[in-house]
């Protein structure tokens, strides 16, 4: 089986007044279908830049990005927006919901560039949002709701379309211990359904979840290490 | 997986956000709408109001009879100029062009004469006129050229104007002054001391440019001539074509003849004009084109401040929204989805503008036709025109702030706060 995703020699430099901030300096990675990888690294090593890179968000300077197969680092504009909608689901730091819509909107969102008629997007959401035990929570916006429930929300939105992989970007930094641990049950039973999941966090307790973590330092990986014996799930 | 037609699906999308994002930001887009609707108003409201204007002016304006039209020696509506002198130097038209006309002519349904003054010094016993009353000296085709018909009494007979009698028509207004208990059928009045017997009383016409319209005496034409001509009296000639088809041929002999009788040289022009509905209606015609082309430029540079108006609004939308913006193509909206978001809402908002324009335009601009007491009109081209320049405006003052917002780029955007 093909690798999910592929770096190679993977570099983006900043020119800032002049002066080049290498944010990662030549990354290789290799990232199988149904890894659950955690990404430490102190502020500034380049966490959030290869996950901007690998959610294809970013394009690099430098180096080769194959995502299934397809080289994303040579896809237009257009391309990345397809990708990003119907392959990846991101998850961010302060949730970024659309405050001024509901739950079940929020959710809804990706399904409407995806071209989904009104009725399958509200099941699929409806749905997406069961599955995160939000069921209840579907017509509340998201001031109304508690920053674990509005990451939950978050979730439901990156899942909502199927992804190949779901990236989340210090899911749990905004939260309060117990809201992080449900959190990372969610993401450790999405795990266990098959799902590839990549995180960021600083904390080791929270790392320890994945079955293998990747250190980044100055923009290049300083160890990668398989942490737990993975579950392999046979395709 | 349930597809639809994409941009169905996208403009459904984008009508139903600009909505969303009109609702949350309400007062905003009510003052930019407003700007929308001065705009649109003041063009609607102008052109129903020159419409109402137009449609009761040429309805007043319609003062002869079908297919007939006048011959006078000076035009209905004089311009003060260097031409003046000219039209002052021509001959009167006397009574004898008309005999010879009506004579000669061949197409006419028929040819009658007429002239008018003002006269005051008219009385009944001891009723007597406060204000001067049009004094008319007709044939008995008078009535007909001016479209007036009899409530009571009797028309002119040829006897009357071969044989100088002294009779009169009167009309409602002046016959409500003199007569105001008895019935003027058969009363002697009389105009400057001499006696008239009333024969006739016209049915009421109301007003026309707030004036009475039923405010006038009628003599026969010989009388006329008789007691209230001078050297300075210039008679008109009524010529009624027998049909629509003959007007035009019925108009061209009459010329002819009348430059044969007043011998006037194949090179010169007429020394006498037309006057016929048409040409009423055509002078008034270039008036209110003035109007209309006034309005317009003040309209267009109305609606270019509500347009950089939605543009502004825009650019502030799309600066807040920078967020939204980046979510949104975090979850895979492309360039072309954000740029119809905003267009689509600064077209909506200035169709929406629009709309309120122009129905405030159309009541305010059939005010005038209350207040004309006419009827009202709806002018749908003007709507249409309208509407269209709506949609130009939210497109053309809408494409920049959405394609700047289209252009953001994501992560630069998800930062922002
Ligand atoms: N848009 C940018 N312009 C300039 N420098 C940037 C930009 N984004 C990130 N950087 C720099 O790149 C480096 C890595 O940033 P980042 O990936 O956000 O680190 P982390 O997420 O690990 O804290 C930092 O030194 C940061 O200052
Ligand atoms: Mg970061």
């Amino acid at each position: 089986m093909a690798d999910l995703i592929s770096l190679r020699g993977i570099k983006r430099h900043y020119d800032v007044g002049g002066e080049v901030v290498r944010a990662l300096d030549g990354v290789d990675l290799i990232i199988n279908h149904n890894e659950y990888i955690s990404i430490m690294g102190p502020s500034g090593s380049g966490k959030s830049t290869m996950m901007n890179m690998i959610g294809c968000l970013d394009s690099p300077t430098e180096g080769v990005y194959e995502f299934e197969g397809e080289l994303v680092h040579e896809m237009d504009d257009n391309q990345l927006a397809s990708i990003r909608n119907r392959k990846i689901g991101f998850v961010f730091q302060t949730f970024n919901l659309l405050p001024k819509a509901t739950a079940l909107r929020n959710v809804e969102v990706p399904l409407i560039y995806a071209n989904i008629s009104k009725s399958e997007r509200v099941k699929k959401a409806e749905k997406a949002l069961l599955a995160v035990g939000l069921s209840d929570r579907m017509h509340h916006k998201p001031n109304e709701l508690s920053g674990g429930q509005r990451q939950r929300v978050a979730i439901a939105r990156a899942l909502v379309n199927d992804p190949s992989i779901l990236l989340a970007d210090e899911p749990t930094g905004n939260l309060d211990s117990k809201s992080g641990v449900e959190i990372m049950k969610i993401l450790d039973s999405l795990h266990d359904d098959g799902n590839t999941i990549i995180l960021v966090t600083h904390e080791e307790y929270i790392a320890e979840h994945a079955d293998r973590t990747i250190n980044l330092f100055d923009g290049k990986i300083k160890e990668d290490r398989q942490t737990k014996k993975r579950k392999r799930v046979v395709a | 997986m349930a597809k639809q037609s994409h941009l169905k699906n996208t403009i459904k999308e984008s009508f139903r956000m600009a909505i969303e994002s009109i609702r949350q930001n309400k007062l905003r887009s009510i003052l930019t709408l407003l700007g929308i609707s001065i705009g649109v108003f003041s063009v609607i409201g102008v052109m129903t109001a020159i419409r109402t204007l137009e449609s009761s002016v040429n309805s007043q304006l319609d003062i002869f009879g079908t297919n007939t039209f006048m011959i006078q020696k000076s035009p209905a509506i004089q311009i003060h100029g260097p031409g003046n002198n000219k039209i002052r130097k021509r001959k009167n038209i006397r009574y004898a062009h008309y005999e010879e006309l009506k004579q000669r002519a061949k197409l006419p349904q028929q040819v009658s004469v007429v002239d008018g003054t003002g006269e005051r010094n008219i009385q009944y016993k001891d009723k007597r006129l406060k204000k001067t009353a049009e004094l008319s000296g007709v044939d008995e085709w008078g009535l007909r050229s001016f479209k007036t018909y009899l409530a009571d009494g009797r028309n002119f007979l040829e006897d009357d104007i071969r044989f100088y009698r002294s009779v009169t028509i009167l009309g409602p207004d002046l016959a409500d002054i003199l007569f105001p208990f008895e019935d003027p059928i058969g009363k002697i009045i009389q105009i400057k001391g001499l006696d008239y017997t009333v024969i006739g009383i016209t049915e009421r016409k109301g007003q026309a440019f707030g004036q009475s319209q039923d405010y006038f005496v009628m003599i026969p034409i010989s009388v006329y001539i008789q007691r209230f001509s001078s050297r300075w009296t210039s008679l008109a000639i009524n010529v009624e074509a027998e049909s629509t088809e003959l007007y035009e041929k019925t108009m061209d002999e009459v010329i002819g003849l009348m430059r044969v009788i007043r011998k006037v040289p194949p090179e010169e022009e007429n020394d006498f004009e037309i006057i016929s509905n048409e040409e009423l209606m055509d002078t008034f015609a270039g008036f209110t084109g003035g109007i209309k082309l006034f309005a317009g430029a003040v309209s267009v540079i109305a609606l270019l401040v509500a347009g950089i108006g939605i543009m502004n609004i825009m650019l502030v939308s799309v600066t807040e929204r920078i967020k939204e913006i980046g979510i949104r193509k975090a979850i895979g909206a492309t360039r072309r989805d954000i740029l119809t978001q905003f267009l689509m809402e600064a077209i909506f908002l200035s169709q929406f503008g629009g709309v309120v324009g122009v129905i405030l335009g159309i009541a305010g601009g059939n005010l005038v036709a209350v207040l004309l007491k006419v009827p009202a009109v709806v002018p749908m081209d003007w709507a249409f025109y309208g509407m269209a320049v709506c949609s130009f405006i939210g497109i053309g003052f809408g494409i920049y702030p959405a394609w700047r917002a289209a252009n953001l780029d994501p992560i630069e955007s998800l930062r922002f706060e």
